[in-house]
């Protein structure tokens, strides 16, 4: 009898409570309200990233934040972007590549709400006004750290003539080939005249997976890495070089705190000026890009602070190119810069003179239908690959002679 | 009566219920869910640094029944995680352990992928849709139907081979998506043919009226066919089985192929009705998950509904929760955690009865009907007889 009187309070407690909570909801339903859609959450670097800069600035522009994180790349993003308009979102962000096809869903399902999503490629070819990519010119920010990386390792061993890198990457894509490009070149860029350096890459077919990600940093070093950078999600790989003792580059966060002894330096895109710029247009009312592209200069893109124990020399060879890149003097696709070797399976779209050098690409900008790939457009202009110009996700898929991929 | 009350007794003892009547079990299973979601709320509270637990309640409610669309999804993702439950329904009745329902499903939903890859585009939609249907199953059942064959003919360890099964799946998923996205990304997106029709202009709701026929049929199966029979006899003892003339290597084979159709089935729904894509996560566990609802259920296909909407209710509830308090995705996985933590450890009070030493019921019982002072109010004393018998029973 007891027990039956003790339940029966819970349960009035229990609908009681309920009926003031739900009484006091919804009270800021006119408040303007960003959604942002995470494939993970703050565990994965990269959605830290966007997290991050989310929630500034949502209190600097004062507009609610509503966050979903664990988002898979399937119908889930498309539940979760409509369960947001219901919420009364105006703005919606999606940051996963696979995202993609689920936001223009409901991106055709509702028009008057604003849906943009990073790393798509499909918003300069869908017809539809509320629908948008952005991503930034992140090879300039790798290719500062690429910098950094090859003087560490002129100062590790002077006397070496050849240096060889690892790089950690998570899918054989243009992203994360036109990252590891920019980070070689960077290091390329600061060897002297009879030394030279090589760079093997090795995919773990997963964008966040510390396991994967640890083993393929580790396999690197065992091949002979001295220097280790990654551009895939986890600490996996930061973790590992700490163990070994080995430098490593990082992408989208530092890990100076938790890697003091080998963490060197590090680039990320800062998502601020972005959603700043979508919020304060959709707010106005005003038309927002279609493809939106950050770059070093309008502080999209970063370089991550220096790991202890830095040299000036480094400090002050990453100053000079930067500063070089933003005057426009120095570009980081520069075809005379690298070669490129031609075969039946590789680098088809490519022109090649005798010399190796690139003279032109015919790219696949423009998405086609299933899933083939069909180049479109011609990027290299006056000797420069033109990344980032034809869209904001990066093309730039070109297998460079100095780099191998391991396991593709 | 004796004076030897210096004897100590036990704190506790515990004792086997045997007739426990359906409504006090289904009593005690209440309170556990109830105790559960009181505790989930304490501890929210606790980690969020004192976010109100009527907060934790409105959004936990809101995450499940707060729009259409949410309603909506609570009985789509209920669908699908009850197709899968069912699916291993088949096997773990006859004592199968088939761990592989995660693999089993996405084979079907890749062959399913493979049909609209070729095909789309080339048949007629409604055509298309039966041919998936046709491919996923077979492709499910020839992934049941292996670890089943060596498990009849060999008697290999089902547990692992199933699992291993799941495993080589997942990568010919993985395969597949790189031979047939060129670009690398290993992100197929959504495909443009070989989507179920919308019904009344709602998502979902073929997958829902599938799975309920589904459900139904094998209530039937199970209860009012041979097949059933023999194959919960298979379960109780294969000796037993063998003796009344079963054979039990076909009864084997015969439920894990009816085990795979149903993966098969519950891969057609997750490309053709849900996701219309595919990727190595598609089936995100619930081949496994639907282990634990079809225990909970006790193999019952309509136990089996509610266990099922249980756990999708505590999920899609607890993310609403995590999304609102700014948690990230362990606070709901933590929050499910400490659920089902009550709801399978209150089996134990439904088959057992915890009786307390101390407790003046327990010395009532000893003492028979007197009491050690005496002089207590009569209408007291017919209370605490009632008491009794309410222990008794």
């Amino acid at each position: 009898m007891k027990k039956k009187i003790l339940i029966l309070v819970l349960v009035v407690a229990l609908v009681a409570s309920m009926a003031v909570a739900f009484a006091g909801c919804n009270k800021d339903k006119d408040r303007f309200t960003f959604g942002l859609i995470c494939l993970h959450d703050e565990n994965s670097t990269y959605d830290k990233n966007f997290i991050d800069a989310a929630k500034a600035v949502a209190e600097e522009l004062n507009v609610k934040l509503v966050i979903k994180t664990n988002i898979e790349e399937s119908s889930a993003c498309y539940d979760a972007a409509v369960d947001l308009v219901d919420q009364g979102a105006d703005v919606i962000f999606a940051d996963s590549f696979g995202h993609e096809d689920h936001m223009i869903r409901a991106a055709k399902e509702f028009a008057d709400v604003q849906f943009a999503h990073a790393t798509g490629t499909k918003a300069h070819t869908e017809e539809l006004a509320n629908y948008h990519n952005a991503f930034a010119s992140i090879y300039e920010g790798r290719y500062l750290a690429g910098v950094a990386a090859g003087m560490k390792l002129l100062e590790m061993y002077p006397d070496a003539t050849a240096y060889k890198m690892g790089y950690v990457g998570a899918f054989p894509y243009a992203e994360v080939v036109s990252g590891y490009t920019s980070f070689y070149l960077g290091a390329k860029s600061v060897m002297p005249a009879g030394k030279s350096i090589t760079m093997e890459v090795q995919y773990t077919s997963s964008w966040y997976d510390p396991d994967k990600e640890g083993t393929a940093a580790l396999a690197l070093i065992n091949n002979g890495a001295q220097l280790i950078s990654q551009h895939a999600d986890s600490m996996g790989a930061p973790n590992v070089c700490e163990e070994k003792g080995i430098p490593n580059v990082t992408y989208n966060i530092s890990t100076k705190a938790t890697c003091e002894d080998t963490y060197l330096i590090g680039s990320k895109i800062n998502w601020a000026p972005y959603f700043k710029y979508l919020i304060e247009k959709t707010q106005k009312g005003e038309a927002v890009e279609k493809d939106w592209t950050g770059t070093l200069t309008n502080d999209a893109v970063q370089v991550l602070e220096f790991g202890a124990g830095v040299s000036d020399a480094i400090k002050n060879a990453v100053a000079e190119a930067k500063a070089e890149i933003l005057s426009g003097e120095r570009k980081v696709f520069d075809t005379a810069t690298f070669t490129v070797t031609k075969t039946d399976s590789l680098n088809t779209a490519a022109t090649v003179d005798a010399t190796g050098k690139l003279t032109a690409y015919q790219a696949d900008v423009h998405t086609d239908p299933n899933f083939q790939i069909i180049p479109d457009t011609q990027v290299v202009e006056n000797g420069i690959f033109m990344e980032s110009k034809f869209r904001s996700a990066p093309y730039f898929d070109v297998r460079i002679d100095g780099i191998t991929e391991i396991n593709n | 009566m004796h004076n030897g009350s210096k004897q100590r007794e036990p704190f506790f003892h515990i004792a086997k219920r045997t007739n426990l009547q359906p409504w006090k079990a289904f009593a005690i299973r209440a309170a556990a869910v109830v105790a559960a979601l009181l505790v989930s709320s304490v501890v929210s509270s606790i980690i969020t640094d004192g976010e109100g637990i009527g907060e934790f309640f409105a959004n936990l409610f809101d995450g499940v029944f707060g729009t259409e669309r949410r309603i909506l999804n609570l009985f789509q993702n209920t669908a699908i995680l009850l197709c899968l439950a069912l699916a291993v329904t088949f096997a773990f009745k006859m004592k199968f352990w088939n761990i592989g329902a995660e693999g089993q499903t996405l084979a079907g939903g890749l062959a399913c992928v493979a049909c609209i890859q070729y095909m789309g585009g080339k048949v007629p939609e409604g055509i298309l849709i039966l041919i998936m249907a046709v491919c996923s199953v077979a492709a499910s059942i020839i992934w049941a139907v292996i670890p089943a064959i060596f498990k009849a003919k060999w008697n290999t360890n089902e547990t692992l081979f199933t699992l291993m099964m799941n495993y080589i799946a997942m990568q010919l998923v993985a395969c597949c998506i790189f031979v047939w996205v060129p670009s690398g990304s290993g992100v197929l997106g959504v495909l443009n043919h070989g989507h179920f029709p919308q019904i009344g202009g709602y998502n979902y709701i073929l997958n829902i009226i599938i799975v309920a026929l589904l459900t139904v049929l094998s209530y039937i199966y199970f209860r009012y066919s041979k097949h059933g029979y023999e194959l919960s006899v298979v379960g109780e003892s294969e000796n037993t089985a063998k003796y009344i003339g079963i054979n039990v290597k076909k009864v084997i084979i015969r439920t894990m192929i009816i085990s795979g159709a149903f993966c098969g089935i519950a891969g057609l729904l997750l490309v053709a009705g849900t996701d219309h894509s595919l990727n190595t996560n598609t089936v995100a566990g619930r081949g496994f998950t639907g282990i634990l609802v079809a225990w909970l259920g006790k193999f019952n296909p309509f136990f089996m509904c509610g266990t099922a909407m249980l756990y999708v209710f505590i999920d899609q509830g607890a993310r609403q929760v995590a999304t609102a308090f700014g948690m990230g995705g362990s606070f709901s996985s933590l929050i499910t955690g400490i659920f089902f933590f009550f709801v399978i450890g209150c089996e134990f009070f439904v088959n057992y009865k915890v009786k307390f030493s101390s407790s003046r019921k327990f010395r009532i019982r000893q003492n028979g009907t007197q009491f050690p002072q005496g002089g207590v109010p009569a209408a007291q004393e017919t209370e605490s007889a009632e008491k009794v018998k309410e222990v008794n029973a």
